[in-house]
């Protein structure tokens, strides 16, 4: 209860007097190339082949000649949209941006940044964590949209090349069914896991005492607790929303 | 002028100051001077507001800086220069950048063309003119100091707070910087309060000594007088510190330190 408490008076921090548009604006940008841009390829990586992966296994398990072929593209589509490409994605990011924002904030902790910071009169967690987490909010959704599509790209390669199905069938699969609430769904969830992501990592990387050892500490400790807060966030939203 | 009065600060349950009362006079170098563990430092970041005093009141030019009016902690703070024990540089700024970071934070009506005037002149005052696009990194000890005045003195500031300036540096640099810092006191008639255990800055620059011990403020003087003293604890330091130096004179000489 008090590092829920501590957590939360640390967000509320960030507004108590807040630094001009101007700077938090250019600040917001940067973040968003280091959250967002750089995570490119490794989204693009890990959702093709996740892709490729459910394709290939949904090939081998649905042996029953009575289900049409075209039902694997169907499947791919509602796992991917609803639960591999936000959920996966943002795990993959918790590894990759939780990491380098608690690795970050925790560096320039002990090594008194911070402190410089505050003495010069700058709210820093408004500087520092505030572009972090509406960085995280912007960038993710579009992330997991960029997972979905090389996602279902990833599976329809994998289908077809293995003569699972025919690309006529997995278009028609994809095509079945389709209830585009679903992506408002999963881009919802997308914005709740990086909000997580990046307010867990921030608080952890910004209290962060001692030296070198700690900020490893507080680095496993942010990718650790932002993928229990995914998952429980994940239970949550398909309960709330669905 | 700083004032502080019976500053108190405890961290779980052990009292590290124990109401220290002092004051630190425009235009002049006080100097905390003390073992380690003896709470300068903690007093330091009580006076620059990284640490909140458990009781006590501390007071810049008059205005109370521990009460809880934010707008005039934040008006003080923004005349606040400090160097940090490790100099605190940004790693993703280069040197300019990192002297300019005051300047467009604090003063947003200066132009990008006042703002690196400004950065040239400081770097020049301090004797880094050609490190302009340095990162930290490519940095000598002594010249991230250097940088972290600049970085202090950028802003025009009142206040000047120094933690351990030497520390990490050999002993020629060490003067320099002691020497750049009394400089800028002089030259800008700043308050400046800088926390040290170095016995070479006591004599260099020290207008106003406070040495403290176990939390306590134990005595107080100029360098004139400091040797003049009776309290055991002072002297004790003054002894390990000049026996200290004497070692490492014979050792640099080649010379045998068991004869001492």
């Amino acid at each position: 209860m008090k590092t829920l408490g501590n957590y939360l008076l640390f967000l509320s921090s960030q507004f108590i007097r807040s630094e001009s548009i101007k700077i938090l604006s250019r600040r917001f940008i940067d973040e968003a190339v280091l959250i967002g841009i750089s995570s490119v390829s490794i989204v693009a990586i890990v959702s093709t082949f996740i892709g490729a992966v459910t394709c290939v296994q949904i090939a081998y398990n649905l042996t029953n000649a009575l289900i049409p072929r075209s039902t694997i593209g169907f499947m791919v589509r509602e796992m991917t949209i609803l639960e591999l490409a936000p959920t996966i994605t943002s795990i993959v990011l918790a590894g990759k941006v939780g990491s380098n924002i608690a690795g970050g904030l925790g560096t320039m902790r002990i090594t008194e940044q911070i402190d410089a910071l505050e003495v010069m009169g700058i709210n820093s967690t408004s500087y520092l964590v505030f572009p972090k987490i509406l960085a995280a909010i912007a960038m993710f959704p579009l992330l997991v949209i960029l997972a979905m599509t090389l996602s279902i790209l990833g599976g329809y390669v994998a289908g077809t090349f293995t003569n699972a199905l025919t690309p006529q069938e997995y278009i028609e699969g994809l095509r079945d069914a389709f209830i585009p609430y679903n992506i408002t769904f999963a881009l919802i969830k997308s914005v709740v896991f990086a909000f997580l992501i990046s307010s867990i990592s921030s608080y952890q990387g910004f209290y962060t005492r001692g030296g070198a050892l700690e900020v490893g500490e507080a680095s496993t400790k942010a990718v650790t607790n932002s993928i229990i807060a995914i998952l429980l966030a994940d239970y949550v939203c398909a309960q709330v929303l669905l | 002028m700083i004032e502080i009065h019976n500053i108190h600060k405890s961290f779980n349950g052990v009292q590290v100051l124990k109401g220290i009362d002092g004051v630190f006079e425009t235009g002049k170098t006080t100097l905390l001077l003390g073992a380690s563990g003896t709470g300068k430092s903690v007093l330091l970041q009580c006076i620059v507001g990284l640490v909140k005093p458990d009781l006590g009141s501390i007071t810049y030019d008059g205005k109370v800086f521990t009460n809880n009016r934010l707008d005039l902690k934040q008006e003080i703070r923004r005349k606040i220069g400090m160097l940090f024990q490790g100099s605190a540089l940004f790693d993703s700024m280069n040197v300019q950048e990192n002297v300019e970071f005051p300047l467009k934070m604090l003063t947003p009506d200066m132009t990008k063309e006042e703002r690196l005037d400004r950065v040239e002149f400081c770097l020049k005052r301090v004797g880094l003119e050609a490190a302009h696009k340095k990162m930290p990194s490519e940095l000598s000890g002594g010249m991230k100091k250097r940088v972290g005045i600049a970085r202090a003195i950028a802003p025009n500031c009142t206040y000047l707070f120094c933690d351990e300036p030497n520390s990490g540096l050999d002993p020629l640099t060490s003067i320099k910087i002691d020497e750049l810092i009394y400089e800028i006191t002089k030259e800008y008639n700043i308050t400046t309060i800088i926390v040290t255990h170095d016995m070479n800055s006591v004599i260099e620059i020290g207008d106003h000594i406070m040495f403290l011990h176990n939390g306590l403020k134990l005595w107080e003087g100029t360098k004139d007088n400091i040797m003049d003293t009776n309290v055991k604890e002072l002297n004790d330091f003054i002894f390990a510190n000049s026996l200290m130096r004497a070692a490492k004179r014979i050792e640099e000489e080649g010379g045998d330190i068991d004869k001492l």
